[in-house]
């Protein structure tokens, strides 16, 4: 049993920096701007955090310090594509090589640095409650942050008049800015808000997963989050269901290649049968399977065309001059 | 001619300039707008009508003059500024977001924090009050152009503006629809709201408004009283001379020439849960004619187009008969190929690429019809003959434009139009369906459309035209038929054709959104 909760352990610490990366970059989408950089600000986050945290001692003011790095440096890709109407495209990939960079100069002296982990939720009696207590009550706090801001999320854009205002900026900067939307404006606040987030999940990598500072201790999850973006079709429960789909699955096949098949000897005929066809996969393909079963399940349940039609914003990267 | 006779201005504008690079869109207008007038606001394309109306909406700053509201100066700097003076706006280019529904559409124009249900109560009700029914939880992507318009009209009287600014209002509106909404505008005149309203149908302009400016190239050349003018000599103030008279020489031997175009049997089911079906089509076009299909807006002319044209493919090959043979599993191109061409609704995006030159969007639609015309050796573009076609249809359909070869969302309307209409005639194909040849298009350059359509078809062709506007059905077509609700009527010759025929054909009852999706259910 212990085995299985730790399992499910694992699978919401390494869901939970994808989940929080993409579901910042949903909304910068959803208001109409394509940030390739997050994989740029979520090393920031991460170096920041770790840092800050390092050098005063406070795991808490290392989570202000990743989430404060991330929103200071989306705020350059701003200034770029929203003010000097660069292209969106060519700016998120160079604030993705820039935060690369960036984060391996600042991070030189922590490397091999002891870091400060943020502590698990510990709450007397319901911690202890078998099971369900570790799961429910005794996680980090930003494996909580994560949910609440995936609900909050969803709340805001569809039951919100502002949060309406953001998705048709994204639907027809044009036609808001007839309105009288301040579309820069609103799009200003939504790569903040995505920079704060992607900052967030690179502090859960320093501070929670794993408390140090390794240079591109990122590893891609930033792509990866854009990608779960696209393929939830812009809405924030499949973010959350595509993040979870792929964690448990990179977390399984990571046990399935350490395990030892002799180990199952005496397990049922089924578990053992298992195991061993997928440890027939060479270690490779079983790398992959996470990214391969996120796809095709995300793409299973977007098979709606209208719904996806509704959700994808229309003028997705577009940079937006308004005439004057 | 002072305004002030009629008592204080609700608005009044001095010198309003606007500069464009080296073009003087607005070169130092005046106008004046009393409490309680509907004042006409005439030109032709790219006389400076959208410049002007863009800089009163704050959607442009003007580079000189001011602007008094109630006898104050204001600047108006936003469309948020103008809607907080009360100033209100219908577009031409509508500016509703496709993805959402036509409630939410309206909560972003409206600064309350009232919940969605409440304001898709209110416009339902006050669409219905005005007589223009809109079904508030439909998705904008879903409706027709004159369904929209009814979206952005409610919008604007949600708002309860001082001055409500109305472009083009009633280009995609049956005669029914145009004269509820004449009622809606006299309401609102009644209850001291003043309108400023662009139209090119003169007809119109003389039969509401009160007072009316005209623009030509920027500046004002004249005001008056329509009702003391006749259509002609506004459209001479417009235009500078004399609008050509569209010349219908009779068809001759008809009967006996051969069916070019014919539509059998055409059905089709409904694309999204919001959409018409068509229903069992069938018509017969021949050489030397021309046919008018006219309808309500949204009754099923664009699936119906898109039936034709090819953007959407038959089930049965034959339903779809271009100079005799099947083409109904056939696309576009493979129609073209066969010697028909197509003017689809829409412009921009659909009949022209908008950020592309004219040039180019020429050899999007013609490198398959006019490869070698067009393509060289080795698939290499020709760009000599292309820019020599590009400028033979810019003079044949005297397109005006900015630079040699613009891009073209650079272009006014009537300008693109003109091009894209050219553009196709310019191969004398032997079948040209065109859907709303001159929607939004001023009269000097919708007579010189009208005049092409006619001269094609007695050259040989067979033309079918589907539009909203009757008069231009009557006036250039050799028999009407009408769209209802997916189905279409025989076809009645010009000559037994009345407006009360034809309107009772379009339908007594209001085909609005709710009874489509009952019936398709």
């Amino acid at each position: 049993m212990d085995i299985t909760v730790n399992i499910l352990l694992t699978i919401a610490t390494a869901a939970t920096p994808l989940l929080i990366a993409a579901i910042g970059e949903l909304v910068v989408e959803r208001s109409g701007v394509l940030n390739l950089g997050v994989e740029g600000m979520m090393i920031m986050g991460a170096v920041g955090g770790f840092g800050a945290g390092y050098l005063t001692g406070s795991p808490w003011i290392g989570l202000l310090a990743a989430v404060t790095m991330g929103a200071v440096f989306s705020l350059l890709f701003a200034v770029m594509t929203l003010s000097l109407a660069t292209n969106q495209v060519a700016t998120g990939l160079s604030l993705t090589l820039l935060g690369l960079g960036l984060s391996g100069m600042m991070g030189t002296n922590f490397v091999g640095q002891p870091g400060e982990r943020l502590p698990n939720l510990d709450i007397p009696g319901l911690t202890a409650i078998p099971v369900v207590g570790r799961l429910l009550f005794g996680q980090d706090p930003i494996f909580y942050i994560s949910i609440a801001l995936t609900a909050a999320v969803m709340w805001f854009l569809f039951k919100t008049r502002t949060g309406l205002t953001l998705r048709s900026i994204g639907d027809s900067h044009a036609s808001a800015h007839a309105l009288g939307i301040h579309v820069i404006r609103y799009r200003y606040l939504s790569v903040i808000f995505g920079g704060a987030c992607a900052g967030l999940a690179g502090g859960h990598l320093s501070l929670v997963y794993t408390p140090q500072w390794v240079e591109n201790m990122t590893a891609g999850r930033g792509w990866i989050a854009l990608a779960l973006v696209v393929f939830a079709s812009w809405r924030p429960w499949r973010v959350l269901a595509g993040a979870y789909i792929f964690g448990a699955i990179w977390v399984g096949q990571l046990h399935v290649q350490a395990i030892n098949l002799q180990d199952f000897v005496d397990a049922p005929w089924l578990l053992y049968k298992l195991i061993a066809f997928l440890k027939s996969f060479p270690s490779q393909l079983l790398s992959s399977l996470p990214y391969l079963a996120t796809v095709v399940v995300l793409v299973l349940i977007s098979r709606n065309k209208r719904l996806t039609m509704m959700n994808t914003p229309a003028s997705l990267g577009q940079p937006f001059v308004p005439d004057r | 001619m002072s305004a002030d006779q009629d008592g204080a201005n609700l608005l009044e504008v001095r010198g309003l300039t606007k500069i464009f690079g080296t073009l003087t869109a607005c070169d130092h207008v005046d106008l004046n707008i009393a409490k309680g007038e509907i004042h006409a606001l005439l030109g032709e394309n790219g006389a400076g009508k959208s410049t002007l109306v863009k800089m009163l909406f704050g959607s442009l700053e003007p580079n000189s003059g001011e602007i008094f509201w109630n006898g104050q100066a204001v600047r108006i700097t936003s469309p948020g500024t103008a809607k907080k003076l009360g100033i209100g706006m219908v577009f031409q280019h509508f500016s509703l977001f496709e993805a959402l529904t036509a409630a939410e559409n309206i909560a972003l124009s409206l600064d309350d924090g009232s919940p969605i249900s409440t304001i898709a109560a209110k416009a339902r009700a006050l669409s219905y009050s005005y007589g223009l029914p809109l079904d508030p939880l439909s998705l904008v992507g879903d409706l027709s152009v004159g369904e929209r318009q009814r979206i952005e009209i409610i919008r604007c009287l949600l708002q309860t503006p001082q001055l409500i600014i109305l472009d083009e209002p009633t280009s995609v509106l049956t005669p029914q629809e145009a004269d509820k909404l004449f009622e809606t505008l006299e309401r609102l005149r009644s209850e001291g709201k003043s309108i400023l309203y662009i139209s090119h149908r003169l007809e119109e302009v003389k039969r509401i408004c009160d007072r009316a400016t005209v623009l030509r190239h920027g500046k004002v050349v004249g005001h008056c009283n329509p009702r003391q003018e006749t259509a002609s000599s506004l459209a001479r103030m417009m235009v500078g001379n004399e609008v050509l008279a569209v010349v219908r020489a009779p068809a001759e031997g008809i009967e006996t020439a051969p069916v070019l175009l014919q539509i059998r049997e055409l059905t089709r089911k409904p694309a999204t849960p919001f959409s018409i079906p068509l229903r069992n089509i069938n018509l017969e076009v021949r050489a030397g004619e021309v046919i008018g299909i006219a309808g309500v807006a949204g009754n099923g002319q664009g699936e119906f187009f898109e039936s034709v044209s090819g953007e959407v493919l038959q089930q049965d090959a034959g339903s779809v008969r271009i100079r005799g043979k099947d083409a109904g599993g056939l696309t576009i191109t493979g129609r073209r190929l066969m010697g028909a061409a197509f003017v689809p609704e829409e412009r921009l995006g659909h009949g022209a690429a908008p950020r592309m030159k004219l040039s180019e969007n020429l050899l999007l639609s013609r490198h398959a019809t006019d490869g070698k015309m067009f393509v060289g050796a080795g698939g290499m573009v020709k760009g000599d003959a292309i820019h020599t076609a590009a400028q033979r249809i810019i003079k044949a359909m005297d397109v005006r434009k900015s630079a040699p070869d613009p891009e073209a969302a650079a272009l006014s309307g009537g300008n693109l139009q003109k091009f894209i209409v050219g553009r196709e005639l310019d191969r004398r194909p032997s079948v040209l369906v065109v859907n709303q040849p001159t929607w939004g298009v001023d009269a000097g350059a919708a007579a010189h459309i009208r005049q092409a359509l006619i001269e094609l078809a007695r050259s040989g062709s067979a033309v079918l035209v589907i539009s909203q506007d009757l008069d231009e059905l009557f006036e250039i077509s050799d028999a009407i038929t009408v769209m209802h609700n997916g189905e279409l009527s025989k076809p009645l010759p010009i000559a037994e054709a009345t407006f009360e025929k034809i309107g009772l054909l379009m339908g007594g009852a209001e085909p609005g959104h709710a009874e489509h999706t009952l019936e398709t259910a």
